[in-house]
């Protein structure tokens, strides 16, 4: 919608200045067949990658909602007679009805929530520290670039691998916490919550002995003493991990969007005589927000989802405080056929990630380009003949 | 994911072949079927290996399968059975032979994945009865098992010696047993170091004269005052710091803390024999059986056997394998080199006269206690498991409460 009026057709050059009287009627005439044509060549090219995807993303994913909706014990196919439709009756088992199942879910959903709050936070503040260092005039800045990006594209199985010998109880880590005397734990098999070890250690309570109030209840099979463990100190290892691997690939995409940030408005700043923090919070920070929310959807999508780190170091011990939901679905689909739960529980977790996407979405919306589209619809119902007019003009 | 991609491009040739047969002389399906029964058929068998070793003893004696009957077998190395399995039945196309775990059998074939050739075997009587027992679901003997293992209590000579103990201080009763960790515990060593799950501290359980679940697998036993005594006595021992957890003293598994010196006894099965001989060769060490508890002698039996698939086309073929594979000339080769007991009583003279240091394993199969023979109960022993490692200082009764609670809905449900 340009409220400039198009120049008259009189220069020379009109068609190539875009809409311009002349040379509407000429495009209005060849439209007709030429869509049809452009139609025909828009199927033809995304037609294979719509059927790729229909392929193997749709499908499947239709086809496991289905599983999750049956008693299929993972024989011959999911969709033969033989199969019993039983309703939402796995989604139940996980989520009402009060039994192992839904205690091992929801611990499970406990461990990941503690997770993801720890880990999408430590990570982008710790890849936008990364990226505004780099960004600035230091040395040998693409071997740092390189140094810090290399933990993401180095293999998670390395990686974990490597961990596992870092924390062992006579391990690198224990040994430089000894010489700063402090007696490290044996972090793959130490199931103490950090929570409970630190209202232990202010006098908030005594995590030996835990307060009735909070053991007595709790919502959905476990109990307020459960829910607030906070994570377990094998899983604090997992979130240092997680952490130093992907933060890297955050960085870069934190770098390649400050070195966007216009010049001038940084120098702008400078003249009205903001200091170097006032210019981050006020002009760096505000610019970088469509890679914040990219960063933190992608960051959250990831920590729900994940599965490798717990397969290849912990296998959900100890006492279950490294279990994830979808570590737990696996272990139910293929190790104790439970096909149709392990189904429904990867439905749930879809469910948590959509929802609280939505919500970061919602959270971080542009309220400035919000106000302005309402100020321009407000300006709109008081002067409507002005509209018509600029219709009118066009 | 590359089998069954393998398997239904083959599945792909196979329908174009059969559909060119059926259109060029009619009656194709007819021939193929008699083809298979009449001796070339090509079977799949899926194995888990633990090296290159077993996996040529297999080999071995599947080509000498191939020679006597003219069928011809693919044998495939799983990297995760379990789920090689899982997508085998899923697909429709599982192997025809494959090695199954006795903790898994009742959950297969309560889905109908197995088909029971127990009453195929001529002589099913010279098995233990035990194995046997552990492969029966609702009185129907499923398949053969190929070898086993027993848990046995191994002492360190040399820790041994330095405590001033003898040959008669090995421990028969939990008192001794408890007495002798006390005395073998000192600074960097841990009197008895054992695994904290139900394949260790069950061993206790059966030696009380308790387990999960009675005989038939049908009624849950597991709030038991027997079952009480195995835990608290273990609690105690792990309070006073003689018994320990292998993650305890910075130790993956027993064998480990055992090799290290870390403990001066563990308990584990005949795979503990070739993992010292290979990372700790130099660790001298005597193995006697599991001391005895309150009802008696008790441990714990690990077993597999061949199963065969229901949905097998050549099911003759595969049952033909599997007894082969079982038979006592094929079970001694197998026996050799991998360190697993023969599951057949005539073979244990001669095994024992070429491993006589695996007596007390071998002893053990009498009276062990195979896994809890039950589908969908996985679940609740991995949460028992997971509450057994902090039976140090959690309250033994509460857990057995809850597995009762967990394995009456499992079993019930």
């Amino acid at each position: 919608m340009t409220a400039v009026p198009a120049p008259a057709g009189g220069l020379g050059n009109a068609p190539a200045r875009g809409p311009g009287g002349v040379v509407a009627p000429r495009l209005t005439r060849s439209r007709g067949s030429s869509r049809a044509g452009q139609g025909r060549a828009a199927w033809a090219f995304t037609g294979p990658g719509l059927v790729l995807i229909g392929l193997f993303v749709l499908v499947p994913i239709l086809m496991a909602f289905w599983v999750s909706l049956t008693d299929w014990r993972g024989r011959g196919s999911p969709f033969s007679s033989a199969v019993g439709f039983v309703g939402l009756d796995n989604y139940a088992t996980i989520l009402t009805e009060p039994g192992l199942p839904r205690q091992d879910f929801m611990t499970a959903l406990r461990n990941n929530g503690w997770y993801v709050l720890l880990v999408v936070p430590l990570q982008t503040a710790i890849a936008l520290g990364l990226a505004v260092v780099l960004n600035s005039r230091i040395r040998a800045k693409s071997f740092f670039r390189t140094a810090f990006y290399f933990p993401t594209v180095t293999s998670s199985v390395a990686i974990s691998l490597v961990f596992i010998f870092l924390f062992t109880g006579g391990g690198a880590v224990n040994g430089l916490l000894g010489l700063v005397g402090i007696d490290g734990p044996n972090w793959f098999s130490d199931s103490r919550g950090l929570v409970h070890l630190l209202g232990d250690g202010v006098g908030l309570w005594d995590a030996g002995n835990p307060p009735a109030a909070l053991t007595d209840g709790g919502p959905l099979g476990l109990s307020w003493w459960d829910w607030l463990s906070g994570p377990s100190i094998a899983l604090a290892a997992l979130i240092v991990l997680v952490v130093w691997t992907s933060a890297g690939g955050y960085m870069l995409m934190f770098l390649a969007a400050l070195q966007d940030v216009p010049k001038d408005v940084q120098e702008a700043a400078v003249m009205d005589g903001a200091n170097p923090w006032q210019r981050f919070r006020a002009v760096t920070l505000p610019a970088l927000k469509p890679t914040l929310f990219l960063v933190i959807t992608l960051g959250l999508i990831g920590t729900w989802q994940v599965f490798d780190q717990v397969y290849l170091i912990s296998q959900g011990n100890p006492a279950k405080t490294t279990l994830t939901p979808a570590y737990l679905s696996y272990t139910s689909a293929f190790e104790t056929g439970q096909w149709g739960r392990a189904a429904a529980m990867s439905f749930v977790l879809f469910a948590i990630i959509i929802v609280l996407t939505s919500v970061q979405r919602f959270v971080m919306r542009d309220k400035d380009a919000i106000a302005e589209k309402k100020a321009a619809r407000a300006v709109a119902r008081r002067s409507p003949s002005k509209t018509t007019f600029f219709h009118a003009g066009q | 994911m590359r089998h069954p991609i393998r398997r239904s491009a083959q599945a792909l040739v196979a329908v174009a072949t059969l559909s060119l047969a059926a259109a060029c002389g009619g009656g194709g399906f007819d021939d193929t079927a008699e083809q298979q029964e009449s001796g070339s058929a090509s079977l799949t068998m899926l194995i888990a290996s633990s090296g290159d070793a077993e996996t040529q003893a297999v080999q071995a004696q599947v080509d000498a399968y191939e020679q006597e009957s003219g069928n011809t077998v693919d044998v495939q190395v799983a990297a995760d059975l379990q789920q090689e399995l899982a997508q085998g039945f899923a697909g429709g196309n599982p192997p025809d032979v494959f090695y199954l775990d006795a903790t898994r059998l009742a959950d297969q074939a309560d889905a109908g994945n197995l088909f029971p050739y127990g009453d195929q075997i001529d002589d099913l009587d010279d098995f233990y009865p035990n194995l046997v027992d552990t492969f029966t679901y609702q009185d129907e003997v499923y398949c053969a098992p190929k070898d086993f293992s027993t848990l046995a209590l191994e002492i360190n000579d040399a820790s041994w010696a330095a405590a001033g103990l003898t040959e008669a201080d090995h421990p028969t009763t939990w008192e001794e047993l408890s007495t002798v960790a006390q005395t073998l515990t000192t600074g960097g060593q841990t009197g008895l170091v054992i695994g904290d799950t139900r394949d260790r501290v069950g061993a206790f359980m059966t030696q009380a004269g308790g387990w999960f679940v009675d005989e038939d697998g049908t009624e849950v036993t597991t709030d038991s005052p027997e079952n009480l005594e195995a835990l608290e006595y273990v609690q105690s021992n792990l309070a006073a710091g003689s018994f320990a957890y292998p993650g305890a003293v910075d130790a993956g598994w027993g064998g480990e803390a055992f090799g290290t010196g870390k403990a001066a006894m563990t308990i584990e099965g005949n795979w503990l024999v070739g993992a010292m001989a290979a990372d700790y060769p130099d660790v001298g060490y005597t193995v006697v059986p599991l001391p005895e508890g309150p009802a008696g002698p008790g441990t714990l039996s690990f077993t597999q056997c061949l199963g065969v698939a229901a949905d097998s086309d050549a099911q003759d073929a595969a049952v033909d394998l599997a007894t082969f594979l079982t038979s006592p000339d094929a079970m001694t080769a197998q026996t050799q080199d991998t360190g697993v007991l023969p599951s057949r009583q005539s073979l244990a003279d001669a095994y024992l006269e070429q491993f006589p240091e695996r007596q007390a394993y071998i002893d053990g199969a009498e009276y062990a206690q195979g896994p809890v023979s039950a589908p969908g109960v996985e679940q609740v022993l991995i949460d028992f498991d997971s509450q057994l490692s902090g039976l140090a200082t959690g309250d033994p009764q509460a857990v057995l409460e809850s597995t009762q609670t967990n394995l009456e809905q499992a079993i019930g449900g």
